[in-house]
């Protein structure tokens, strides 16, 4: 309720705002018209703990690009809708600000299948896209740009650590639907290059809350170590109750800690042993990401944890302000011939980090990092800048063509 | 070999506890009252955020799960009085009063008590068997479960509130005739639906992830129950339980758990065209 009426009121406040600059005639054109932001997050239903701060993290951009005089002298007006996890409301909402609110730029969706239900939609406009969260990689698709970490960042970092720390033989548990299954993919596959072995795969239907065969197929197969990929709060009871029955594997993830700060949220020592390879956690300790924290704390001091999908909303907005100066445009080609140049870089929080031509994926700076007995975070490894490398290997090349596909280890583009 | 034996029975044991305590709550407002209750899970996180909240006030944890499921029953009578007495004979509008609360019950909690909640954590411990471990709590939330089925037995049959919650679900106007002031019978067994609905969620909160929506998780195993159950709590709700729980704990070993869920459903689609009156329904009348 509240967001529709916040969602309202930004509008209110904007069409006021827009009718006091057409009535003023202004001299010089002091008043340029905002250049109009469209995002969809999730911040109610299941995955509202993930979504609300990605909208922080959103609204914390625009108000300080807005207050340092806004992109080229034009402030941001965010419009942002709620699709509450209903991929059909995310095609809905993407529709209604693309066509009626007639946004410069969409930027959003949570899960892979959201992403996945809207990029169709954008594709047949004009508008640039940016997803920012983390997820299993592949969208080659000119419209879309990718703010957060892939695989190639994450697991081929996690994994060779985690078979050379703990041993070869992993179970998967993973969310049933894209993200989980594509995600365990590249898990079987880069098992396999490692020399090890994925000796148990479950899938398990989003919103499943009890796990107790799951626990007792683990125990039965007795892996070295466990590949966590379940997503949503319900499968994450499974950490609780996996403690609950001392099972006390070592466990890696793409998007635990930093993503759900299930740390932060089960009692120690649930998530003990737990790995993780990150762009962005809020335990980062260097000056430019504490500068960012407090910052973010002063704008909202409930903040549970600063996750990595707040981060990235963050830097995402960033990222688009420093293409739109550079291109001195907001059309979607021009932008896109920035990002070819290989120079669209922004100084964000982790560090410098950079759009690849090829994939239109971002570099990251990335750290591996244990979840200790007490759930305190320590960094374990730094990486230093990954590049986003995967799709510009296998064949992707959005500055020759555009095939708007997402691929996968066992579906490459055709040479 | 024991290990096997014994995993498996923990399984059943498990999956059969989840489905009752999820049902027993429902199936007296569904089953008995006939009134679709789509506020189920809001009552569950009632009992969930009551226990919580009560156990970081440092009251002992079977003392704040009582408190859950009390604090459930009251909301769920002054629930009954203000709003569902006025929707008895009009099903359809009671399914939309009651999704309405629970649309506003969960996003008046996201905005009140915010997103997530650290948990409280599982008490008991664990204990080995074989090759397995497994955790202590989950023979507690068992043992709930057929006390709970006893304990309905018992309401119901052997105290003078059952005979008349009876009759009045059965024919409401002829009880009335006799002296028994139905509209209470209405309100206490809405308010025990409830508080077993807040029982379900106080005895899983230690278990799971503290979110305004968590009562959901426990939807469709309550409802599948009570439908393949039937209207009859007493005849219903325990062999629904059983049938529903060789299925799921099979499928989910033997081919996980989305076989498992897929059993679920398929299962109820079965019974309710074979016996479209559940369980209850054809045990009652082979009765006769």
């Amino acid at each position: 309720m509240s967001k529709s009426a916040r969602t309202t009121r930004l509008c209110s406040v904007a069409a006021v705002a827009s009718l006091a600059a057409a009535l003023a005639v202004s001299p010089a054109g002091a008043q340029q018209p905002p250049i109009k932001v469209g995002l969809l997050e999730d911040v109610s239903g299941d995955i509202a703990l993930m979504g609300k701060p990605k909208l922080n993290g959103s609204l914390l951009a625009v108000e300080e690009i807005n207050n340092a005089g806004g992109i080229m002298g034009r402030k941001i007006e965010l419009i942002h809708l709620d699709p509450q996890m209903d991929n059909a409301r995310y095609q809905e909402f993407a529709r209604r600000l693309l066509q009626r609110d007639k946004v410069d730029v969409l930027i959003g969706g949570i899960t892979s299948a959201s992403r996945e239900a809207i990029r169709p939609i954008v594709n047949r406009t004009d508008v640039p896209y940016f997803y920012t969260n983390q997820y299993e990689g592949g969208v080659c698709d000119a419209s879309t740009i990718s703010i957060g970490a892939v695989p190639e960042q994450q697991f081929s970092t996690l994994i060779p650590w985690m078979t050379e720390t703990f041993g070869k033989k992993v179970y998967t548990i993973a969310a049933d639907y894209n993200f989980g299954q594509l995600s365990a993919e590249w898990t079987r596959d880069l098992m396999k290059k490692q020399g090890g072995q994925v000796i148990g795969e479950e899938f398990i239907p989003l919103g499943v809350s009890q796990f107790g065969q799951t626990i007792q197929n683990i125990q039965k197969a007795n892996p070295d170590w466990i590949m966590t990929l379940n997503v949503g709060a319900s499968q994450d009871s499974f950490f609780e109750q996996a403690a609950a029955a001392k099972l006390s594997y070592p466990m890696g993830s793409s998007i635990k800690v930093m993503l759900g700060f299930e740390h932060k949220r089960f009692p120690p020592p649930a998530l003990a042993k737990m790995h993780a390879t990150a762009n962005w956690f809020e335990e980062i300790d260097t000056p430019a990401a504490n500068d960012f924290k407090k910052r973010w704390r002063a704008k909202f001091p409930n903040e549970g944890y600063i996750n990595d999908m707040g981060y990235n909303a963050y830097t995402a907005l960033y990222m688009y302000k420093a293409l739109v100066e550079k291109a001195k445009s907001t059309k979607k080609a021009d932008l896109r011939k920035v990002i070819a140049t290989g120079e669209a870089c922004i100084d964000a929080p982790e560090g410098k980090i950079c759009i690849d031509p090829k994939s239109q994926h971002t570099s990251h700076q990335m750290r591996l990092i244990g979840v200790n007995p007490d759930h305190s975070v320590r960094v374990i490894k730094d990486f230093g800048l990954i590049q986003p490398y995967w799709l510009g290997e296998v064949g992707c090349d959005l500055t020759k063509n555009d095939p708007k596909t997402q691929y996968s280890p066992s579906n490459l583009p055709k040479k | 070999m024991f290990a096997e034996a014994f995993s498996i029975a923990f399984q059943f044991a498990d999956v059969f506890a989840f489905l009752i305590l999820a049902a027993a709550g429902l199936a007296i407002i569904f089953g008995m009252m006939g009134i679709i209750n789509m506020a189920h899970g809001e009552f569950i996180t009632c009992g969930i955020y009551v226990t919580v909240i009560a156990v970081q006030h440092g009251v002992p944890l079977p003392l704040a799960q009582a408190l859950g499921a009390v604090s459930a029953g009251l909301v769920g009578i002054a629930l009954e009085r203000t709003i569902i007495r006025h929707l008895y004979h009009r099903p359809l509008d009671s399914i939309l009063a009651t999704w309405g609360i629970s649309l506003m019950v969960t996003q008046g909690m996201l905005i009140v008590l915010g997103s997530s909640w650290q948990g409280i954590g599982t008490p008991l411990g664990s204990f080995k068997v074989g090759d397995y471990t497994f955790s202590a709590y989950r023979l507690v939330l068992f043992g709930a479960a057929v006390g709970v089925l006893a304990g309905l037995y018992l309401i119901f049959m052997r105290t003078g509130y059952g005979v008349m919650a009876r009759a009045t679900m059965q024919n409401a106007a002829m009880a009335k005739a006799l002296g028994v002031r139905t509209e209470r019978m209405y309100a206490i067994s809405f308010g025990l639906g409830a508080a077993l609905a807040g029982l379900c969620g106080a005895l899983y909160a230690p278990t799971m992830t503290l979110i305004p929506t968590m009562g959901i998780t426990f939807i469709i195993e309550s409802f599948v129950t009570v439908v393949v159950g039937g209207a009859n709590v007493l005849l219903g709700t325990a062999p629904a339980g059983i049938l529903l729980a060789i299925v799921r704990t099979a499928l989910n070993a033997w081919y996980g758990q989305i076989a498992g869920q897929i059993g679920l459903l398929i299962t109820v689609i079965i019974v309710i065209r074979i016996l479209p009156e559940g369980v209850s329904g054809w045990l009652s009348r082979r009765e006769r």
